[in-house]
């Protein structure tokens, strides 16, 4: 069955490539810029290779009655020092850079894939080679590399060119090899290999496909630079002298820089432009080709049911009798979007109602994507790059916080309102140490001394539970573990004594031994400032342990409020009480969720 | 931290070594008939083979290499086969020239790619969309292009400076920042769109890591967030590509001395190359790798510095 499978499988695989390369193609055809370079470039061949049909002279023909003719007449870009017509020579200058950069470009080509192809694709045993090899060609100049092959070999274009192929073969030896390694993975190679193709036909047929795009790219940078380097040396008078080259005629028009300038212009426009065509060649097909390996994003999300359809009425349960302390936060209809790339805005948070008083902790629960994160930055006023509130308002003090200038919230930021992040490593600049990410802040918000700041973040540390707070504060933080990254991170929100703590899922990225421990610290640093909290999980464990209220959130709306007690003793939204039968059928409460459609419809 | 530079000083020391290995077989091997060269086609014979014998040409390439490496390590590179001068005289008399253009250059992409690259991340917009499109244009056109279109504008047509030359520093500090300006803005338009993108990366890259969120909810301002923690995090590659680019200037100031008439290590090499005076070649050579490895070595401190995690490594 397999046997016969295969033959008929691959021809497919065939055609899809086949078609890959015709997209490709037609692809960077269709961007404007692509298009161009495109046709400039072969019109720049075109004229290399019909050289003699197209130049009105012979270039070497040197008429002493001509000399640095202005333009128009018999000559239609003039003529130089000698009186030879510039539009000849300018022609059969262009098949000396081309074939010059074509012979730098194959040479490269032909060592740098051979090479990283069998790397690639029989191990790495190959790759300190390589580097070294190639970290000798990178320690030199090219051009001083050049000049001294220069010195020995000779002024002829070809030698020099291919020198140059030698030396930049490494660029290409790794994008192949990488390439290679990559494919090597994917399981349309082994299953070729599990069908008794041989080796040599598997390179050719896929891996040479997968290289391709990033070898033309190479490719084209390449051969900018081998125009660019013949043409230097050609200006430096290191070129054939016999042959007309495009810097040797701008060594020319150099040398009549105060006579005639114009000449200049010709060979300048030469190179610059056939060198800035061929980096717009690559650049064009690297667009395309990331526009086509890009999966279309936002699908998913856009063909989620509309807000409107899932509209329905918050489940608030009653409120225990007896008075509550003051109310820190309360947030009202609050909606956040994401602004997309076409103009239109994809909410993720449906308004949203919420409230937390002084010396309470709020829960806020609910699966992965529910919008409970991204409701904790909107408080904060911290979405990602193109996330805003679209609307509603967050009363924080008798201050609309979604209306708030960047100046005021950061005042108010660390020393009113503070945050504990959900992952302790990622959350610690790297380069600073622990005491210099813990001192700024207080010095920043509070006008604290140097002095005054490491002498309370000392304590500060002490207090969180860190056995050596002298040695943790001069580590950084690559030098201590999660769980005192997180003992870290609680005592920099708390540094500037805040009204509300906001934690982002603070003990999920923990071990379980640790977990217990932050979530007593948390509770305990709560009770003595009487700080309010919104804390933001997915667990019921840690609700049930740490919070007085709670709000369960799904798909951007909160279903169900009220006193942890009473949620927990009678839940009456359907999807409350799936999350709940989530953790009592002994399944990770992360686990997959069905989502309660009919729940929603009761 | 020692031992750090250390071990990176010591690749450094067998880099050079292999680069002045190979260099020097490839240009002896190769160099065919020399006194013939230096002589003339009308010398006899005899004075051929005797100027060879002078040379030292005469001896197996072991013997030859023997000696002249026994010579380096010491600090004497040789003779010039044409006028007899020290090749590291030669050399490092005008190395200073070469350097205050490379150097100059260096400081001056670095300072303008942040401006750029940072200007680009954060605003985004049209700004971004500039910065991408003069990055195509400086990457593309060639340096010495930009050389010529500047000695065209500035010197020739505006007459704003001298077209050509070089004032030392110790004749006259404002003749030498006359003399090149223009040099070292050629020079550095390559370099200062290649770091500009690496730094515009590499910002955006970091503006997205989870402790700058962190760092704002702190109460720090967008600047003290931007300038003092986002990017000396993004420095890190930025500088790595600046020393790539580091070996790309040392090239473009060969072409760049021609064009403005500057002596420096460049117009030594091609006036080396065109007569054939293979000592002398060998000799930019190995001052240039010096170099190379040297600012290696500096950016590598750099990166200590910038990164706690590197000086461990």
């Amino acid at each position: 069955m397999t046997t016969t499978a295969a033959p008929t499988d691959l021809p497919a695989v065939r055609t899809l490539e086949r078609t890959a390369r015709v997209s490709l193609v037609r692809r960077v055809l269709r961007s404007p810029v692509g298009a161009v370079s495109l046709v400039f470039l072969l019109l720049v061949v075109l004229a290399a290779v019909f050289a003699p049909l197209l130049a009105p002279q012979d270039p070497d023909f040197a008429s002493a009655r001509d000399v640095l003719a202005p333009p128009g007449g018999d000559h239609l870009l003039g003529t130089d020092g000698s009186g030879r017509d510039i539009l000849s020579r300018l022609l059969y200058a262009s098949r000396l850079s081309l074939s010059g950069a074509a012979t730098a470009v194959g040479v490269a080509a032909a060592i740098g894939i051979t090479a990283g192809l069998l790397a690639g694709y029989y191990g790495r045993w190959s790759e300190s080679v390589a580097s070294s090899v190639s970290s000798v060609f990178m320690a030199l100049p090219a051009i001083v590399v050049l000049l001294a092959a220069r010195t020995v070999l000779g002024p002829s274009p070809y030698t020099t060119m291919i020198v140059l192929g030698v030396l930049v073969s490494p660029a290409f030896y790794r994008v192949v090899s990488a390439a290679v390694a990559g494919v090597r993975q994917e399981l349309y190679v082994d299953a070729a290999r599990v069908s008794g193709l041989s080796d040599g036909r598997i390179i050719a047929r896929h891996i040479l496909t997968v290289v391709r795009a990033p070898a033309i790219i190479l490719a084209a940078g390449m051969a900018g630079i081998a125009i660019t380097l013949q043409a230097g040396l050609d200006f430096l008078g290191l070129g054939d002298p016999q042959r007309p080259s495009w810097g040797g005629m701008l060594s020319d028009a150099f040398a009549a820089i105060y006579r005639e300038p114009l000449t200049l212009l010709w060979p300048s426009l030469a190179i610059g432009l056939t060198c800035i065509a061929l980096v717009l060649l690559g650049s064009a097909v690297r667009d395309a080709l990331e526009r086509s390996g890009r999966p279309r994003r936002r699908r998913r999300r856009d063909a989620a049911p509309p807000a409107a359809s899932l509209a329905e009425s918050v489940v608030v349960h009653d409120e225990p009798t007896g008075a509550r302390a003051e109310e820190l936060l309360h947030v009202r209809d609050l909606a956040v979007g994401y602004d997309q790339p076409d103009g239109s805005t994809t909410e993720v948070v449906h308004g949203v109602e919420l409230s937390v008083h002084r010396g309470e902790i709020h829960g806020l629960i609910g699966e992965s994507g529910s919008g409970k994160t991204q409701t904790a930055f909107a408080v904060m006023r911290l979405l990602a790059a193109g996330g805003r509130i679209v609307r509603g308002s967050i009363e924080f003090e008798g201050a609309d916080l979604a209306t708030l200038s960047e100046k005021e919230m950061t005042r108010l930021r660390g020393r009113r309102i503070a945050y504990v992040p959900q992952e302790p490593m990622s959350n610690l600049d790297p380069v600073f140490t622990v005491g210099h990410q813990l001192t700024e802040p207080m010095r920043v918000a509070l006008g604290l001394s140097r002095t005054a700041a490491r002498t309370r973040a000392l304590d500060l540390l002490a207090r969180v539970g860190i056995p050596d707070p002298q040695r943790t504060f001069a580590a950084y933080p690559h030098q201590i573990s999660g769980g005192m990254a997180q003992r870290v991170l609680i005592a920099g929100a708390v540094s500037c004594g805040p009204d509300l703590l906001i934690a982002d899922e603070p003990t999920t990225a923990l071990d379980v031994t640790v977990q217990a421990e932050v979530l007593d610290l948390l509770r305990d640093l709560q009770r003595e400032s009487s700080m309010g909290v919104l804390l933001v999980t997915h667990n019921f464990g840690v609700v049930a342990d740490l919070c007085d209220r709670v709000s369960v959130m799904r798909a951007g709306r909160i279903v169900e409020t009220g006193p942890t007690r009473a949620v927990f003793a009678t839940p009456r939204h359907e999807y409350t009480r799936s999350l709940f039968d989530a953790v009592l059928e002994d399944t990770a409460p992360r686990g997959p969720l069905v989502p309660t459609t009919q729940g929603a419809q009761a | 931290m020692l031992w750090f530079v250390l071990r990176r000083l010591a690749a450094g020391v067998v880099l050079i070594v292999a680069i002045a290995v190979l260099a020097f077989f490839l240009l002896y091997a190769t160099g065919g008939d020399v006194g013939r060269r230096i002589l003339g086609p009308t010398a006899s014979a005899d004075t051929v083979a005797q100027k060879n014998t002078q040379l030292g040409l005469d001896k197996p390439a072991l013997s030859q290499f023997a000696d002249w490496a026994s010579g380096a390590v010491r600090g004497d590179f040789g003779r010039s086969w044409f006028t007899g001068q020290s090749v590291s005289d030669a050399v490092t008399g005008r190395l200073a020239v070469t350097l205050s253009l490379v150097i100059g250059a260096t400081v001056l992409t670095a300072v303008v790619a942040v401006v750029l690259g940072v200007l680009a991340a954060r605003r985004g917009g049209w700004v971004d969309t500039a910065v991408q499109f003069l990055s195509v244009l400086g990457f593309a056109v060639p340096g010495f292009l930009v050389a010529i279109l500047l000695v065209l504008v500035f010197a020739i047509n505006l007459d704003l400076v001298d077209p050509t030359g070089y004032t030392r520093f110790a004749d006259s500090p404002s003749g030498w920042l006359s003399s090149i300006l223009l040099p070292v803005i050629a020079l550095s338009i390559a370099s200062i769109v290649g770091v500009a993108q690496q730094v515009r990366g590499s910002m955006l890259d970091t503006l997205r890591l989870d402790y700058v969120r962190t760092l704002r909810s702190r109460g720090l301002s967008e600047r003290r967030v931007v300038y003092g923690h986002v990017l000396r995090n993004a420095a890190g590659p930025a500088l790595s590509i600046l020393g790539v680019q580091f070996v790309g200037l040392l090239g473009g100031a060969v072409l760049v001395e021609q064009i403005f008439a500057i002596p420096g290590i460049g117009q030594t090499a091609v006036s080396a190359t065109v007569g054939g005076d293979v000592p002398l070649v060998l000799g930019v050579v190995i001052a240039t790798a010096v170099l190379v490895v040297l600012l290696n070595l500096a950016v590598d401190l750099l990166q200590g510095w910038l990164n706690p995690k590197v000086r461990r490594a």
